[in-house]
């Protein structure tokens, strides 16, 4: 249907290039303006004198005026000239390009696929059984436009919007549902998640708030994990280390998240259980404290200077920020990421990638 | 299915503007008149199909059809009616569909009327119009679409920005476009001049409506907007110096100065260098408006776009059209045949000196705008130009002027007298200067808004010294002989006094009051003449704001004369809010209230003023529109006479310089 209302249109505009080429080609003459604003002049002229505006003489005079402008146009009009193959030209081009033309660009920018979409007639159409998620939405912000006291449906769609990514309306509906109904650990910890998504990853203080009011109740394992990752952001890895030790060896038996979390424990470096992988780990965790982070430091110096010298991978050098962040050395650690930027400038991806990972980090930019 | 027909309109348009822009031309070219002819109807069908775009727009705004990015980003289920649809050019997307929407009704304007239009000329000039739209088009499609989809439509918006949700916005933009564009058309036409190597006062002729109709919106477009700012942005002031204000100022006084040479035109066949000069310069003015708005470059309340892509696409814009106008004009202005002689003391010598001070005002605003830009782009160092800058350069130039145009009223044409005219204004000098000593006595000071307001009543009587001496002069009863005079001599009259009146106002702004105040329901607080108390402080609701009120009457001497009820509105979609100034208009002058903050005490702290004048700065501008209307009514050629008699003492007779 929508292609035959454009093929309308489309021949609706090639309509208005052809029609004035099919028409005689016989014109008025090209002076007729002039003459007629002449004899405009003239009349108004003599209608000025008539009513005593302007004297005899003068009007004598303005009348010798226009018609020496009059005379003095004339002269440079062009002769037509009377021309046969023009119009086919243009008429041709106008048939074939209109069309091609306006299809091209609409294919590049069109979305003929997809029908209008009116508010009212969605949310008509959608059945209350199977109301999709958004159409609940909007229900329920309506009925929160009208009762924003309602602290209930604020506390129902506040970890939708936090599902859905709306993480400032996340925020305020938290924060409402915690005024309105009191705060509970389920509520501190969705306005906590909340409060990090909006700081991009970065555990505000006042998320670590809302995580340490949360995690009074010890079965919910998203606000320990992020006091944990606060732990870290703040260049703390042993207490953060400690924190998610703790959270997975009281996770419940097959928990879902315990994988990942034993993963980033070893990232850490102290891996309950397992250990060290490589020789030199083994040889170092072997050695008494003082002497171990005296050898890790060495090892990450020595890295450090194998990368500026003879550069390296997008991975070295993130191992290298991480280290000096974990030694808790955040200047070292913003010099070594501004090191891999110049390092890897030509790479966008790895640019972002260290973005990333200088945000995880708190480093800043 | 509405929604992809407005979008596929908008590509044809595109391509039919192309067409315009090219087979014309070729006509023009090969003097073949069917190739000429096929301008007219391709501007038509172009304007339809950016008519039925804009059309489909406005539909996907009202029935809020969120699968539109433009919708969704700019509109919220729950915004009155009225704002859906002001909403739809209340953003970047839809104000540059609107843009393109006003040059091809100004092209389908142009196809449509004047008869007397060789056709040369108007397919020269449509052409032109075609180039202009093609790029916009283009521009609109390929960087700022309204018409971008979501696969998968969102069901709520994120609302327009409060402070565009206002009956002020509805209406200024529409106003500020059709003067913008409208001097497309003068700028196409004298493009088309240039291109056809022929300018006569026939050709003065058919554009002068253009002129005094761009004009007058773009007098109004800026009235509104000064008044839009007065009363939302709560601060009590009207005129900001900001860019975007300035952006639309510069066009406005080349259109001024194009306006009085399109008459020296038409009626002396004199000036063609500056006419042309003048039209490309105020298009070009408005073209930079434009990019100064639409680009980004801007940070401010109009700025919503931000976006390098479009920046770089604008100024591309910019630069084609301006630089190939100059180029064009460098190539084919010596080809124009110089028009009548002219003594420098005559109405052609007064209207060379408004075009050079206008042009030089217009060169220190342009200088004020963007000198700051240029260095940050530079230097990285922000200035910021205001104020002051302007009052040492615009104003001591702008005075002058004023002091100036009831005397080139009262020269005659070709060569004119000074002494006579002095004479003749006698009347309105001695009221001048009562004036300044009057209010000197009374009020002391400042003294630049005695000067200023002096210098007004002067321009006020003596726009009419003219009208008066005619009235009074010959036979006949006074009203009949008043009435009979050229609808164009009552035209300039009221539009000088228009300028008069809005100088008037600004000059009373020296006399204006402000306080600053902590007020509590019961209290009242002194601001001029006037007495305030808050009656009561209780919140509301509208449809998609919170709101607090502070109900206030006003008294003057113990007697209750007015009430007002400023607010605080918070928008809770957007999480902002602001504030909704309680205005009393008393006389000529206003009582302006403002919220600050609502305290949790009880209390509200508040920004009060009174203002005497004030909003005769707006009724001026009205009457500047209404001159240029009466002038536009009047569709005598009229013809400029020459008394012939040298050296004798003649009558003379002054000529309207509308």
């Amino acid at each position: 249907m929508i292609w035959v209302i454009f093929a309308a249109m489309t021949g609706l505009a090639v309509f208005s290039v052809l029609w004035p080429l099919s028409r005689s080609r016989r014109v008025a003459p090209a002076n007729l303006p002039n003459i007629s604003l002449y004899e405009a002049q003239v009349a108004e002229i003599d209608r000025d004198a008539a009513s005593g505006l302007i004297p005899a003489q003068d009007a004598a005079a303005a009348k010798a005026d226009a018609a020496r402008r009059l005379l003095a146009v004339s002269a440079s009009i062009p002769a037509h000239v009377p021309a046969q193959r023009n119009a086919s030209i243009a008429a041709a081009a106008a048939l074939v390009l209109i069309p091609a033309l306006t299809l091209g660009l609409y294919s590049r920018f069109g979305r003929p696929d997809l029908p209008d979409a009116p508010l009212a007639a969605r949310l008509q159409a959608t059945d209350p059984g199977k109301m999709d998620m958004a159409a609940a939405i909007v229900r329920i912000e309506a009925h929160l436009r009208e009762h924003p006291d309602d602290g209930r449906g604020w506390n129902v769609i506040a970890p939708v919007y936090l599902r859905l990514g709306r993480v400032g309306d996340a925020r305020r509906a938290f924060s409402e549902a915690i005024r309105l109904l009191g705060d509970s650990p389920v509520r501190e910890a969705g306005l906590g998640e909340a409060l990090l998504a909006e700081a991009q990853g970065v555990v505000t203080a006042e998320a670590r708030r809302a995580f340490e009011k949360a995690s009074a109740d010890p079965s919910l394992p998203q606000p320990r994990y992020y006091l944990g990752l606060a732990a870290l952001q703040d260049g703390k890895p042993d207490d953060a280390r400690a924190i998610w030790t703790k959270l997975a060896d009281e996770a419940p038996a097959g928990a879902s998240f315990v994988p990942a979390l034993r993963q980033k424990i070893a990232a850490l470096g102290g891996t309950p259980g397992t250990g060290p992988q490589s020789d030199a780990g083994k040889s170092i965790a072997a050695l008494p404290p003082g002497e171990r982070t005296a050898a890790i430091r060495s090892m990450v110096d020595g890295l450090s200077a194998r990368l500026q010298q003879n550069g390296g991978s997008l991975d070295e050098w993130q191992r290298l920020v991480r280290a000096y962040s974990v030694l808790n050395e955040p200047e070292k650690a913003r010099a070594a990421l501004a090191n891999a930027r110049n390092n890897l400038a030509s790479d966008a991806a790895a640019n972002s990638e260290l973005d990333r990972v200088a945000r995880e980090l708190g480093l800043g930019g | 299915m509405i929604v992809e027909t407005g979008h596929y309109a908008l590509v044809l348009a595109f391509v039919l503007a192309l067409f315009q822009a090219i087979v014309p031309l070729i006509g023009v070219r090969l003097a073949d008149a069917q190739l000429m002819r096929s301008a007219r109807s391709i501007a038509l069908m172009q304007f339809a199909f950016v008519a039925l775009a804009y059309a489909a727009l406005t539909y996907a705004h009202v029935v809020s059809d969120f699968s539109l990015v433009n919708v969704y980003e700019n509109s919220h289920s729950a915004k009155p009616l009225v704002y859906k649809i002001s909403g739809v050019w209340g953003n970047h997307e839809g104000s540059m569909l609107l843009w393109v929407l006003v040059l091809s009704i100004c092209g389908a304007s142009v196809a449509l009327f004047s008869r007397i239009m060789p056709e040369t000329l108007r397919a020269a000039a449509l052409a032109v119009q075609g180039w202009i739209g093609a790029a916009f088009l283009l521009f609109v499609l390929a960087t700022s679409n309204p018409f971008a989809r979501f696969a998968d439509a969102p069901l709520e918006g994120r609302d327009l920005n409060p402070i565009l949700q206002d009956p002020g916005l509805a209406i200024h933009p529409p106003l500020l476009y059709l003067g913008y564009v409208g001097f497309s058309v003068t700028f196409s036409f004298a493009a088309a001049a240039l291109i056809c190597g022929r300018l006569d006062a026939g050709w003065a002729r058919i554009v002068r409506p253009w002129v005094l109709v761009a004009w007058m919106f773009l007098t109004l477009g800026i009235a509104m907007g000064s008044y839009w700012a007065y009363y939302t942005l709560g601060w009590g002031g009207f005129w900001f110096w900001d860019p975007v204000e300035n952006a639309s100022l510069m066009p406005w006084l080349a259109g001024t100065a194009l306006l009085h040479c399109m008459s020296v035109m038409q009626k002396r066949d004199a000036l063609k260098i500056w006419t042309i000069f003048l039209a490309i310069l105020a298009f070009s003015l408005s073209l930079l408006g434009t990019f100064l708005v639409r680009s980004g470059v801007l940070t401010s309340v109009h700025a919503f776009a931000n976006d390098p892509a479009r920046g770089v696409f604008i100024l591309a814009i910019l630069v084609l059209f301006i630089g190939g106008a100059l180029i064009l004009f460098a190539l084919r202005a010596n080809t124009l045949v110089p028009g009548g002689v002219f003594a420098p003391v005559s109405r052609e010598g007064a209207l060379v000196l408004n075009n050079l001070i206008l042009t030089c005002a217009c060169a220190t605003v342009f200088i004020g705008t963007l000198y700051p830009l240029a260095l940050e782009a530079l230097t990285g160092d922000k200035i910021s130009v205001g104020a002051p800058y302007f009052n040492l350069t615009f104003v001591p130039l702008c005075l002058p002027l004023a002091l100036a145009m009831p005397f080139g009223q009262q020269l005659a044409w070709k060569r004119g007298n000074l002494l006579g005219a002095a004479q003749r204004l006698t009347i309105a000098i001695g009221c001048g200067l009562v004036a300044v000593i009057a209010l000197a006595l009374i009020k002391g000071g400042p003294v630049l808004s005695i000067i200023a307001a002096g210098l007004a009543i002067f321009l006020i009587i003596g726009s009419f010294a003219d009208i008066a001496a005619r009235t009074l002069r010959g036979e006949g009863h006074v009203l009949s002989r008043a009435l009979g005079l050229p609808r164009s001599a009552w035209a300039t009259s009221i539009a000088h006094a228009g300028i008069g009146l809005t100088l008037f106002g600004l000059a009373s702004t020296g006399w204006g009051v402000e306080e600053i105040a902590r007020m509590r329901p019961g209290q009242a607080v002194t601001v001029g003449p006037y007495e305030l108390t808050v009656t009561e402080i209780k919140p509301g609701r509208g449809p998609n704001f919170d709101e607090t009120v502070a109900h206030t009457v006003i008294r003057a001497g113990g007697v209750i004369v007015a009430q007002i009820n400023p607010a605080q509105r918070f928008y809770p979609v957007r999480q902002m809010s602001r504030a909704e100034a309680g205005i009393a208009t008393l006389g000529f002058g206003q009582v302006y209230m403002s919220l600050a903050e609502v305290n949790r005490n009880g209390t509200i702290d508040a920004r009060l003023y009174w203002k005497p004048f004030v909003i005769l700065i707006w009724i001026g501008a009205l009457v500047m529109a209404a001159g240029g209307l009466l002038s536009l009514s009047d569709r005598r050629i009229g013809f400029a006479y020459v008394t012939r008699r040298r050296g004798a003492a003649a009558p003379v007779l002054p000529q309207a310089a509308e």
